[in-house]
């Protein structure tokens, strides 16, 4: 098999807290291979922004990454000195936000922005005007000889959504990550969005981290999805299998908490209860208190990820569900 | 999965207990609760520090018609933008319409003061989005949920400290919280004291503008099926505005598409899922990410963006994205036509359009069904 384009091992990152030190991401272990998408899903709270801030190290004060590894073809990204590390964002991994208008400059130009970026990662290049037109024009937006010189505030949400992954890929990252990438867009102009994904990445066999709440989005664009609940990975498979054979009661819960178009329920299967909060978590395995299959058992250790077919993973001492209902 | 109707049947459509809708009278034509004929809200655009010239004007709402019925949940839906939840606002009188009528089983509201315009605001309600935002925070959340009932003067603090814990009840919350602040509460605790606050005055109409969007998943379901539960138990009436067009197939009895300001189709439910007429609804409908990844990239998003409320294209204005688009959807706005019984779409082409093909899967695998009825089962047991 192939080496994946980046390693996460072990990963951890903890906030110093009134409360005590807590932990936002706690022992997590992911794979991205190449030219290949990777979903995260859950819920607020859940960790899946953290830990790709934290493979950016980007870790907002007083977070800090406290053990494990990232490791992009091989080299240890936590090890690497803040300059070094600097090269590598924007570079070799971009990001792209929910919100673009927070983070596009306001007071300048789109083309200036991008030209900057382009020229954090190459002092000294040339023609970067016509290659700021050739960015817009991959994420096509229309007449970008124009629109270059036009201000955040004159472009529609989508517009800015288009621009921000110009800015994002105009160093030819091998690995984006998307933080909930759509979900401030409308629906319409979401579906435009994640089919310019697709097609930028058909182009460029770059990987992508896609961090969202949403399901849909999920099975839409992702090849491998790993579901996290209060600070780790619960539940990882090929995306059919998340959704045609979901082993983890907390994903059971996600699918039965959306409506779909596709059927009728009078009542929705919600999950009870809430997620706790990082300072106050349970023993044990951490959904247990909302499972409806928790046992004893399930209160006295935190069950690891274990295999339950190729490739498919569930941190789940009862998985699969009816054999444990049935015994 | 559980059966229709949930917990309380018997009590189903039965008005809240006393109060002033027992004592309404019924007029004889059986007016619907909500008509709304021909509504609009122009607000201009002016430029200029002591002179305002007006430069423009948006048509947030530009000629919005529909009805509803008592017990009946009629879903606004369309993208930011659309007019939605400036309908909805408008409906309740928060913000004055430049033209058309309002009416409440059958007497015009459009203008209705003092006094008068009190007494509709305790039959319609409105739950928010944001819950928190909604909340005053240095009010107890008793406080908040009792205001309603000081402001229209209804019982006294006893009858209303008790009514307080049986709304609380009612919505999922213990008698204890009454004390406590809204800081203290999640984003779905918050929006179940929105929805007590707003029942406080027994309602007939609630407006329920985006009341899940905010929420995680299994939040976001565990209030869709509490709004569902006191609709049964009170009768009440919803005028739901959302932009998830998968919740809205799940509470809606009828569904209203709007686009620029204006409804472009409207139907009852199924007919509208199965059937839509209109191609905006269609190219809604299909690009909502299914839960599947099966479907993947099988559809060809929608161009373009919607245009600005400012600038609204003649003749239809859907015209600009519209892939059936021809020259007579940029000479004339097209009317509402009437394709089935109840079931409008404002299209030149509605009834000749070829029927479009909504399917969107077989539903969950039977795995997944397996496994979620024990979940379903499991927690009824515990």
């Amino acid at each position: 098999m192939q080496a994946p384009l980046l390693a996460i091992d072990g990963l951890r990152t903890v906030f110093r807290t009134p409360s005590g030190e807590v932990a936002a991401v706690d022992g997590v272990s992911l794979a991205v291979p190449r030219g290949r998408t990777l979903g995260i899903v859950g819920e607020s709270g859940c960790g899946k922004s953290m830990l790709s801030l934290s493979v950016m190290r980007l870790v907002p004060r007083p977070g800090r990454i406290a053990a494990g590894s990232v490791k992009l073809e091989g080299r240890n990204l936590l090890t690497l000195s803040p300059a070094e590390m600097r090269d590598v964002r924007g570079g070799q991994v971009a990001m792209i936000f929910q919100e673009p208008m927070t983070s596009l400059n306001p007071v300048h130009a789109i083309g200036d922005q991008i030209i900057e970026a382009m020229q954090a990662h190459e002092p000294g290049a040339r023609d970067l005007r016509d290659r700021a037109i050739e960015a817009l024009r991959r994420v096509r937006i229309p007449a970008p000889e124009r629109r270059l010189d036009e201000y955040p505030h004159q472009l529609s949400g989508g517009m800015r959504q288009r621009v921000m992954i110009a800015m994002a890929l105009a160093c030819r990252p091998k690995l984006l990550i998307a933080d909930e990438p759509t979900t401030a867009l409308d629906v319409t102009v979401q579906a435009q969005i994640l089919d310019l994904l697709r097609e930028l990445q058909a182009e460029t066999g770059m990987s992508i981290i896609l961090i969202t709440h949403d399901l849909g989005v999920v099975a839409e664009m992702a090849d491998e999805v790993a579901v996290m609940y209060a600070g780790r990975v619960v539940e990882q498979a090929p995306a059919r299998a998340i959704f045609e054979d979901p082993q983890h009661p907390y994903t059971l819960g996600l699918l039965g908490s959306i409506p779909r178009l596709d059927e009728e329920r009078e009542k929705l299967l919600a999950i009870e209860g809430t997620v706790p909060p990082p300072f106050a978590l349970p023993p044990g395995c951490r959904f247990a208190p909302r499972c409806p299959f928790a046992v004893k058992a399930c209160e006295a250790a935190m069950p690891p990820l274990h295999e339950l077919a190729e490739g498919h993973y569930a941190a789940c001492i009862r998985a699969p569900v009816e054999q444990a209902v049935a015994a | 999965m559980s059966n229709a109707g949930t917990s309380i049947p018997e009590l189903s459509r039965q008005a809240g207990e006393g109060g002033a809708q027992a004592a309404a009278p019924k007029p004889v034509g059986e007016a619907p609760l909500l008509a709304v004929q021909d509504l609009a809200k122009h607000y201009p655009v002016r430029r200029g520090l002591i002179l305002a010239r007006q430069v423009g004007t948006v048509r947030a709402v530009d000629g919005v018609s529909f009805t509803l019925n008592r017990g009946e949940t009629l879903a606004l839906v369309g993208e930011s933008g659309c007019g939605k939840s400036t309908t909805a606002r408008l409906v309740l009188r928060l913000i004055e319409p430049s033209a058309g009528h309002i009416a409440i089983e059958g007497e015009d509201i459009t203008r209705l003061s003092g006094a008068a315009l009190r007494r509709l605001r305790r039959r319609a309600q409105i739950i928010f989005q944001d819950p928190y935002a909604s909340l005053n925070p240095r009010l107890s959340v008793g406080d908040a949920i009792a205001e309603p009932m000081v402001v229209h003067g209804i019982g006294n603090a006893a009858t209303r400290a008790a009514r307080v814990r049986e709304l609380l009840g009612l919505v999922g919350l213990a008698a204890y919280h009454a004390d406590r602040y809204p800081h203290e509460f999640s984003g779905g605790q918050r929006q179940r004291i929105g929805i007590a606050r707003a029942l406080a005055v027994q309602p007939e109409l609630v407006v329920c503008d985006e009341p899940v969007s905010a929420l995680d998943v299994s939040i976001q379901a565990q209030v869709v099926n509490l709004l569902k539960e006191l609709q049964a138990r009170f009768g009440l009436a919803y005028l739901f505005i959302a932009h998830d067009l998968a919740v809205v197939k799940h509470m809606a009895d009828r569904v209203a598409v709007m686009y620029l300001g204006r409804i472009v189709e409207i139907a009852e439910k199924r007919a509208l899922f199965a059937a839509p007429r209109h191609p905006y609804t269609r190219a809604l409908l299909a690009a909502i990410p299914h839960p599947d990844p099966g479907r993947r990239g099988k559809v060809t998003p929608l161009g373009g963006d919607v245009p600005s409320p400012m600038a609204i294209p003649p003749g239809c204005r859907f015209h600009t994205r519209c892939p059936h688009a021809a020259e007579i959807c940029r000479q004339q706005e097209p009317p509402a036509l009437e394709v089935a019984p109840g079931h409008l779409a404002a299209c030149h082409f509605a009834a000749t359009l070829p029927p479009a093909d909504m399917a969107v899967g077989g539903g969950l695998s039977p795995r997944a069904a397996q496994r979620l009825a024990l979940f379903a089962a499991g927690r009824r047991g515990g």
